[in-house]
């Protein structure tokens, strides 16, 4: 067979509880991360993601430790994100545990931070994260003019296009991309299959779809049609519609290879 | 007594991740250490490694006497060696990551770019895939055919093919694990690969080779 594909459980930090939001705006709490770290570690989770999504100075040392305590007891890839600003911030998560880091607004404001890293650190520890969302033109409501990036929790749009702004992430120096479709995060209404796709042609690294996720259809169809290498998924699991092991099986049903 | 093992500390990155599952698989006396003298006599050794080859090599070599102390563990004393990555990779010749440079040269090889022939096979490899034993290997019983998890862009091409301890897949075959007498090392993360890792560190821990 080959590489696997990857299904990664996202939990969503604020303040040290574990929250899921939907568009970024309700968040509910659900519980402690280290446990829910541990048990989608012994469900078999191919990777896990923690998202700081306060991303304060004050809320670092809380995620540090958050951090620390996970990797001592869970043995899978764990990426960090939010709030990864400089070579110093991704130390720091690296050194508490982390494998990987999730790297956003910074590489939108500095790309040149993914290549200080991915010299210091190495490209594999590099996840550049895109949030990206329909541009509609004003002129025409109706018409979808591209997709471009946003940052700041998904607050601020610099009018990036995504592709472009993907495929020079990619030269920098980073080892994987995780696309957030903004259209259907939280939203379970599914990928936007197009965009990701878009990403995932033009770029020689792997891509991680997130966004959205409210069926097993979902995910699979992340996979052949929006030409992922992972899905990135929080609620579906994590309010326990589904188990990891049913996603690693639909993706196997679907002829994709998967664990399990 | 106890054992102790000697984990090789030279600024490469995810050491406390591997002295985790170290412990969980059982091991008692983990010595983080850049210490010529603790690795003399150290009754184990494990090298990590994350990054680039370059930049491992580098720091290995920073360390006055640590490289000779690990050989002289390694060669003479018979400890068993577990590199794990890059540490694995560096137990080749040399390697070509940001130009060439070269490794321990214990284990006759070189680190080259991974290069599909099929131009939509990602890279890095990233994620878990098959360890597959071809043939009898020196880590016979250390190396168990399963799933892990590898993360990298590089991959080790030994002269001699007897040196293959296992083999995975991507894009064309790629060298899983390496072994020669008392040395093992492994391209994936055993400290990343859930239960399949912590059996085969566990084994490692136990491992007369």
């Amino acid at each position: 067979m080959t590489v696997r594909i990857r299904v990664i459980p996202c939990l969503d930090v604020a303040n040290g509880r574990v929250v899921k939001g939907v568009n970024f705006v309700e968040l509910k709490d659900a519980g402690d991360p280290v446990e829910q770290a541990r048990a989608y570690d012994a469900a078999g989770a191919d990777e896990l993601c923690f998202l700081d999504i306060t991303a304060s100075h004050e809320a670092r040392g809380t995620l540090l430790d958050i951090v620390r305590r996970t990797a001592e007891v869970c043995f899978m890839p764990l990426t960090v994100g939010g709030g990864v600003r400089t070579v110093e911030d991704a130390r720091a998560l690296l050194l508490a545990g982390a494998d990987k880091v999730a790297v956003n607004s910074a590489a939108v404001s500095r790309p040149e931070v993914v290549a200080d890293i991915a010299q210091k650190m190495g490209s594999q520890c590099i996840v550049a994260s895109i949030d990206a969302r329909r541009r509609i033109d004003p002129a025409h409501p109706e018409r979808v003019a591209g997709w471009e990036i946003f940052t700041h929790g998904g607050r601020k749009p610099p009018g990036i296009d995504a592709v472009a702004h993907a495929v020079r992430l990619a030269e920098l120096g980073a080892g994987e991309l995780l696309v957030t479709s903004m259209d259907g995060d939280g939203t379970q209404a599914g990928y936007d299959h197009a965009r990701p796709r878009a990403i995932a042609d033009a770029v020689p690294i792997p891509v991680i779809a997130s966004g959205g996720v409210g069926t097993l259809d979902h995910l699979v169809a992340g996979v052949i049609e929006g030409h992922a290498s992972a899905v990135l998924a929080a609620s579906i699991f994590h309010f326990g519609h589904h188990t990891i092991a049913e996603a690693q099986a639909a993706l196997r049903a679907a002829g994709l290879p998967a664990r399990g | 007594m106890a054992e102790t093992l000697a984990l090789v500390d030279y600024g490469a990155g995810n050491l406390h991740s591997v002295a985790n599952a170290l412990r969980a698989a059982g091991a008692q006396g983990v010595a983080i250490t850049a210490d010529p003298n603790v690795v003399r006599a150290a009754d184990r050794i494990v090298l990590p490694g994350v990054g680039s080859f370059r930049a491992c090599a580098e720091g290995l070599n920073a360390i006055p006497g640590l490289v000779a102390a690990m050989a002289e563990r390694v060669h003479v004393g018979g400890a068993p060696f577990l590199g794990i990555c890059v540490g694995m990779q560096l137990l080749a010749d040399r390697g070509v990551e940001h130009g060439i440079t070269d490794g321990l040269g214990w284990i006759a090889g070189e680190v080259r770019r991974i290069e599909p022939a099929d131009a939509t096979i990602k890279i890095p490899h990233m994620g878990w895939n098959d360890v597959a034993v071809p043939h009898r290997s020196d880590a016979d019983d250390l190396i168990e055919v399963g799933e892990a998890y590898f993360l990298h862009s590089y991959h080790f091409v030994p002269d001699d093919g007897a040196a293959i301890a296992a083999m995975t897949d991507h894009g064309g075959g790629l060298v899983a694990a390496v072994a020669q007498g008392n040395v093992v090392g492994v391209q994936f993360h055993p400290e990343k690969s859930q239960a399949y890792g912590l059996a085969l560190l566990e084994r490692f821990l136990e491992w007369t080779p």
